[in-house]
């Protein structure tokens, strides 16, 4: 380093102006993964933008009063909510270095997420069974769409999560692991997020 | 001739000694000037700069203005351009060089004003003549306009008249002086209706109902075409609007309605089967219903033989 | 087995596609036997396709930009060339359905695969220099990035030599690009080059925002940035902010395609209005972030070569920030014509003016540079001051455009093709060529042959006019855009002069490559031996030329805008610098892989062999998973080695 450290002024290096220098890797990662989680939003918003045009355009066949169970909607809610909180307990208690409590908390969410897939793929076949698939009419492409792409996340968060239980077994709890637990549990909580606007404006909004 | 070859030493009094003309006497290339002069004869008042309906001709005017009202900024910008690109040029020991002076605030306050002031202005023309020219709006005239129904197929214009029921194609026939209202659909994919000499154009949609108002001042030909891509046959979506007399319209009117064929649901799907280069033609009869229903799509099959 | 795929895919009874596809055959495998003959491929895998340095695939994106260029170009020549004679009786050498796939083709591949990896590949060369850090905040994903975006370039080219590309125009509106009326692979094509190559920008955008807001010098707050940083910065919120709402609207056209979903098709209550908004929604956005990159370089350029600062530079960020936020309330000024109403038409032209307004500022601000400076007339200098010319006239007839009752007139029209060529090549090509001969030097260790690059200048700004200027005039004449033939003679002397501009405009990139060529040939009359080749200001010129892969082996402290200007103003040298180990990530082969099986899988989709997509897909998958279990993925360099390493590159003017 050279003289002139000494001669420039420490306010100038306070991070609150952005001088700090690099931001640590733990941060940088997950300031990486977030805006990441912010695009993904942004195209989950054109999907609901489409669902929105498409709401009323049943070309003659069912619309979602007709269709959607909410009984079904309630408990598949509450998976998904509830592996939210597991998905919770468990980052936290690896952040606390509890390999085992991390473990059976992540099995759960696991178990609850699959049950989450389980109802709606339920419900889909059913819909297809009945003839009522994505290809009967705008409305039910965007409602297929829409609850799939969800659905596909939850699937692929499934994946992720099976990988992170693997390595942390594998590999145990160190400073990457927890910085990918973080992104995971960033990722699970988001797709909650994203959920409650599903059931809002498809199921209780668009059910009517 | 010879009067002029005396005036100048022409290249066949030079002697292979003189240097060789690589330049006309003028000191300009002769082919150079003549291209200019074609391509000036070329740019001849045509299309939207020969409005010959009250749309085009507010339209044209407001393009003139709006550019004259910016050229005010992007001449001056332009040569300051290429001004100071010269003076301070870095061999330049005349000129005036502050090299840190990098902020004024009167520059900054000047800087933003200027185009502020040039956008406010156009703003508010831009929302008197958006309203003023809005293709849904009836234009103002004492007669009652015309109705005229459109429907691009692939790749010609159909045009119905829904109160004389006839319908033709690809060729437009409407009295001058008086306004069209226009309502318009597609029975394949997206068009635009344009007649460059009447004014606005409007996109034509399957399934949907677009409308547009349009005069011809006077008696005449006025080309026609699509200004949205809709496959290989678009170069040849062309039609003529024809703007005769009243007394002239009503004749054409009577000679439809004796010749031609009907166009009924088969004379219509004949006609929706894909084809271009399409002569104008005229139906001697045609549903009132015909349009509404393309545009409801639930019993024509506008697309021969493909479903989706 | 293979799907749809036949021999009728590729065209034996189409001549010009099968020579072509002969001719880019015969190259790459000339290209590459060469590379084998001199056995070039460990150093190639090793420096370049596996290198995850910022420096390389930067270079990379540009490199594919421009040879994307010479294609896109080419399309641009054949169209201009079938317009200038098809006129009358005389039908021209291309039939319609080749003329739409040749227009298609050179929409997209301008757009998404030579002005955005050009401006990509200069934001990713140039933004970690500047902010004095060694690289991206996530060195694989940038290669990932870049690899995924060469594969969608790659599969655009097949769709020449096997099968045929779209037929529905560089934006695919629906009803035209559904089944019904577009059956074939064309549509396909376009929309899986384009969801893969999305998917690399997507992420390359993240990469940069989180690079340019939390990783950057000690003493680097937000205005000390260089004007540049804060471009890129915008440019990559934009991407992130808009490339996803494309990825969507394209999920949604494949879904119909493939599964016969009725987003937008024409019966089952498909709305193709709704797609025209959404690709708006991305596609004004997208023009924003060509273009905001580009005005970086010119206030990088024009304030190192009047040797002054930048003048406002406060108001230059503002205005770029501005910028960024108004480009999302302005799309639909693209489909005025589409009848949505006085009041939404009104509101849309006013924002789209209002976006006027900070460009203006910018262009005052770039004047008020020059202003009492010392202009030197290097090659970037001349692209741009032909920029701020140009630019300004391509504005000019935007603000037209703007106003909703003159759209009506011109809308579809040459006159649009006239504005948009107008910006995009007077204002994004004039840029990236004024950027890739601002940082050559850095990036390769010489500068650019000066007379060539100042001939290649000339004959662009000639051409662009003579090719463009007839075009306003043509669609004031009542000629639409794409016409694959011209009834109307009248039309045929400005379509001659067109044609000629093209011509010029080629012998421009003729000179370039030209450039290029007698540049690295005659290298070392122009080494760059101080790293400092155009007095610069900002942090990127204190390092040699090429930089050490590691940029800087001590980061600089800033204390001002244009920190190295400062240095050397105030004459800071080091003394023997305290060395400290540093990290460098390695070289990783999953930017490569990823891409390669995204070529698989997006080829298969296109060809219906659902088999080999699976394979691609859990291929990839497998890539990155294996990405993940791997540990060791930085080397370090302890101090001793950092300071031989130092001592052994060319003295640099300064170090920090």
């Amino acid at each position: 380093m050279t003289d002139t450290v000494a001669e420039t002024a420490p306010e100038d290096l306070v991070s609150g102006r952005g001088g700090g220098g690099p931001a640590a890797t733990r941060t940088v990662v997950a300031y990486g993964f977030w805006i990441f989680l912010l695009s993904d939003i942004i195209m989950f918003s054109a999907l609901f933008a489409a669902f929105a045009v498409a709401s009323n355009r049943t070309a003659g066949g069912p619309g979602g009063e007709q269709l959607f169970h909410l009984r079904n909607v309630f408990i598949e809610t509450m998976c998904l909510l509830l592996s939210s909180y597991t998905c919770g307990l468990g980052t936290l208690s690896a952040e606390r270095q509890h390999r085992e409590r991390f473990l059976a908390f992540y099995a759960l969410t696991a178990l609850l997420g699959a049950a989450f897939l389980f109802i709606e793929i339920s419900e889909f076949a059913d819909m297809v069974g009945r003839g009522d698939g994505p290809s009967r009419s705008a409305f039910l492409s965007a409602f297929f769409t829409l609850v799939g792409t969800h659905g596909a996340h939850v699937t692929a968060g499934l994946a992720w999560l099976l990988y992170m239980v693997a390595q942390v077994w594998v590999k145990g709890l160190r400073p990457r692991e927890l910085r990918r637990l973080l992104c995971f549990s960033l990722f699970w909580h988001a797709l909650d997020i994203v959920w409650v606007g599903v059931f809002t404006m498809v199921y209780l909004i668009g059910g009517r | 001739m010879k009067d002029r070859l005396q005036e100048f030493p022409g290249p066949s009094r030079r002697s292979a000694a003189d240097k060789p003309p690589s330049r006309g006497h003028s000191g300009f290339p002769r082919w150079l000037v003549i291209a200019a002069a074609l391509l000036v004869a070329s740019c001849r008042q045509a299309g939207i700069m020969d409005p010959q309906g009250p749309v085009g001709a507010a339209e044209w005017l407001l393009m003139i203005n709006a550019t004259e009202i910016m050229l005010v900024v992007v001449v001056p910008v332009i040569l300051m351009t290429l001004w100071f690109a010269w003076w301070y040029r870095s061999s330049n020991a005349r000129a005036n060089h502050t090299p840190d002076w990098s902020y004024q605030g009167s520059m900054e306050f000047v800087v933003w004003s200027i185009p502020a002031l040039v956008v406010i202005l156009l703003g508010g023309v831009t929302w008197i003549s958006a309203h003023q020219l809005d293709p849904k709006a009836p234009l103002d005239a004492q007669v009652k306009p015309l109705r005229v129904d459109v429907v691009s197929l692939d790749w010609k214009w159909l045009f119905i008249y829904p109160e004389q029921r006839v319908a033709a194609v690809n060729e437009l026939v409407v009295p001058a002086g008086t306004p069209v209202a226009f309502r318009l659909t597609s029975a394949t994919v997206m068009d635009s209706f344009f007649v460059p000499q009447l004014g606005s154009q409007i996109y034509t949609m399957p399934g949907m109902t677009t409308h547009l108002n349009l005069m011809a001042d006077n008696p005449g030909d006025y080309p026609g075409l699509s200004s949205q891509f809709s496959g290989d046959g678009f170069s040849d979506m062309r039609f003529m609007v024809k703007a005769v007399s009243a007394a002239d319209f009503d004749g054409w009117i009577a000679q439809v309605r004796n010749s031609g064929s009907a166009l009924d649901d088969r004379g219509y799907a004949d006609l929706a089967k894909p084809s271009s280069n399409v002569p104008p033609a005229t139906y001697r009869s045609v549903d009132m219903k015909l349009f509404d229903r393309i545009v409801d799509q639930t019993e024509l099959d506008a697309k021969a033989g493909a479903g989706d | 087995m293979f799907g749809r795929l036949t021999w009728d895919a590729i065209p034996f009874n189409e001549p010009i596609p099968l020579v072509t596809s002969a001719v880019l055959i015969i190259v790459i495998v000339g290209v590459l036997g060469i590379i084998t003959k001199n056995g070039w491929w460990p150093y190639l895998w090793r420096e370049w396709i596996t290198s995850v340095d910022h420096k390389r695939i930067g270079g990379m994106y540009v490199l594919l930009g421009l040879i994307m260029l010479l294609r896109g170009f080419s399309d641009a020549i054949m169209m201009r060339s079938q317009q200038a004679i098809a006129v009358g009786d005389n039908a021209g050498y291309l039939p319609p359905d080749h003329y739409d796939q040749i227009f298609s083709a050179h929409g997209t591949i301008m757009i998404f695969f030579v002005a955005m990896p050009l401006v990509v590949g200069l934001m990713n060369f140039v933004v970690p220099l500047q902010l004095g850090v060694r690289d991206v905040a996530v060195p694989v994903l940038n290669s990932v990035s870049f690899w995924l975006t060469a594969s969608g370039a790659l599969l655009i080219n097949a769709s020449l030599m096997i099968g045929n590309f779209s037929r529905a125009g560089w934006m695919g509106y629906p009803p035209l690009s559904e089944l019904a009326f577009s059956p074939d692979v064309g549509v396909d094509y376009y929309l899986w080059s384009l969801q893969i190559s999305g998917l690399g920008t997507l992420l390359a955008g993240i990469n940069m925002v989180t690079t340019i807001l939390k990783l950057r010098a000690p003493g680097m707050i937000y205005f000390r940035m260089p004007v540049f940083c804060w471009t890129a910065l915008a440019a990559n919120m934009l991407i992130i902010a808009a490339f996803p709402i494309l990825t969507a609207t394209f999920v949604m056209l494949l879904l119909d395609r493939y599964v016969g979903m009725h987003f937008f098709t024409n019966t089952g209550g498909g709305n193709a209005m709704m797609y025209v908004n959404l690709f708006w929604a991305w596609g004004h956005p997208e023009v924003y972030i060509l273009i905001l990159p580009a005005f970086g370089v010119f206030s990088e350029v024009i304030a190192t070569f009047s040797g002054k600062p930048l003048f406002g530079y406060r108001s230059m960020v503002l205005a770029t920030l501005a910028i960024c936020v108004l480009s999302f309330m302005v799309w639909l000024h693209h489909f005025f014509t589409m009848g949505a109403g006085a009041d939404v038409n009104a509101f849309f032209g006013i924002m789209s003016m209002i976006i006027a307004v900070p460009t203006g500022v910018k262009v005052f601000n770039w004047l008020f540079t020059l202003f009492r400076g010392t202009v030197r007339f290097e090659t970037p200098v001349l692209w741009s001051i032909g920029f701020m010319i140009t630019f300004v006239i391509g504005g000019m007839t935007g603000v037209l455009l703007a106003v909703p009752p003159v759209d009506f007139v011109v809308h579809n029209s040459e006159f649009l093709v006239a504005h948009f060529h107008n910006v995009i090549i007077g204002g994004v090509v004039f840029g990236a060529m004024a950027g890739y001969n601002y940082w050559f030097p850095k990036a390769f260790g010489f500068t650019l042959d000066e007379r060539l690059g100042k001939a290649s200048f000339w004959c662009w700004l000639v051409g662009f006019y003579l090719a463009f200027m007839p075009l306003y005039v043509l669609g004031l004449m009542g000629m639409p855009r794409r016409l694959e033939h011209i009834a109307d003679p009248s039309w045929q002397p400005l379509l001659l002069v067109a044609e000629l501009g093209a011509i010029v405009i080629m012998a421009g990139i003729f000179l370039q490559i030209a450039q290029l060529y007698v540049s690295i040939r005659t290298r070392e009359q122009r080494r760059d031996l101080t790293g400092d080749p155009w007095n610069g200001r900002t942090l990127e010129w204190a390092t040699s030329s090429p930089p050490p892969p590691y940029n800087f082996a001590v980061m600089p402290q800033v204390t001002t805008i244009d920190a190295f200007w400062e240095m050397k103003q105030s004459g800071r040298t080091a003394a023997a610098p305290d060395y400290e180990p540093i990290e460098v990530p390695r070289n990783s082969a999953t930017g490569f892989l990823t891409a390669f099986f995204a070529v698989i899988t997006g080829f298969s989709a296109i060809w219906h062999i659902w088999w080999l997509v699976i394979i691609g897909l859990l291929a990839a998958a497998v890539t990155a998973m294996a990405f993940g279990w791997t540990d060791d993925r930085e080397a370090e360099i302890s101090a001793a080695e950092l300071a031989r390493m130092e001592r052994a590159r060319p003295s640099v003017g300064l170090s920090p």
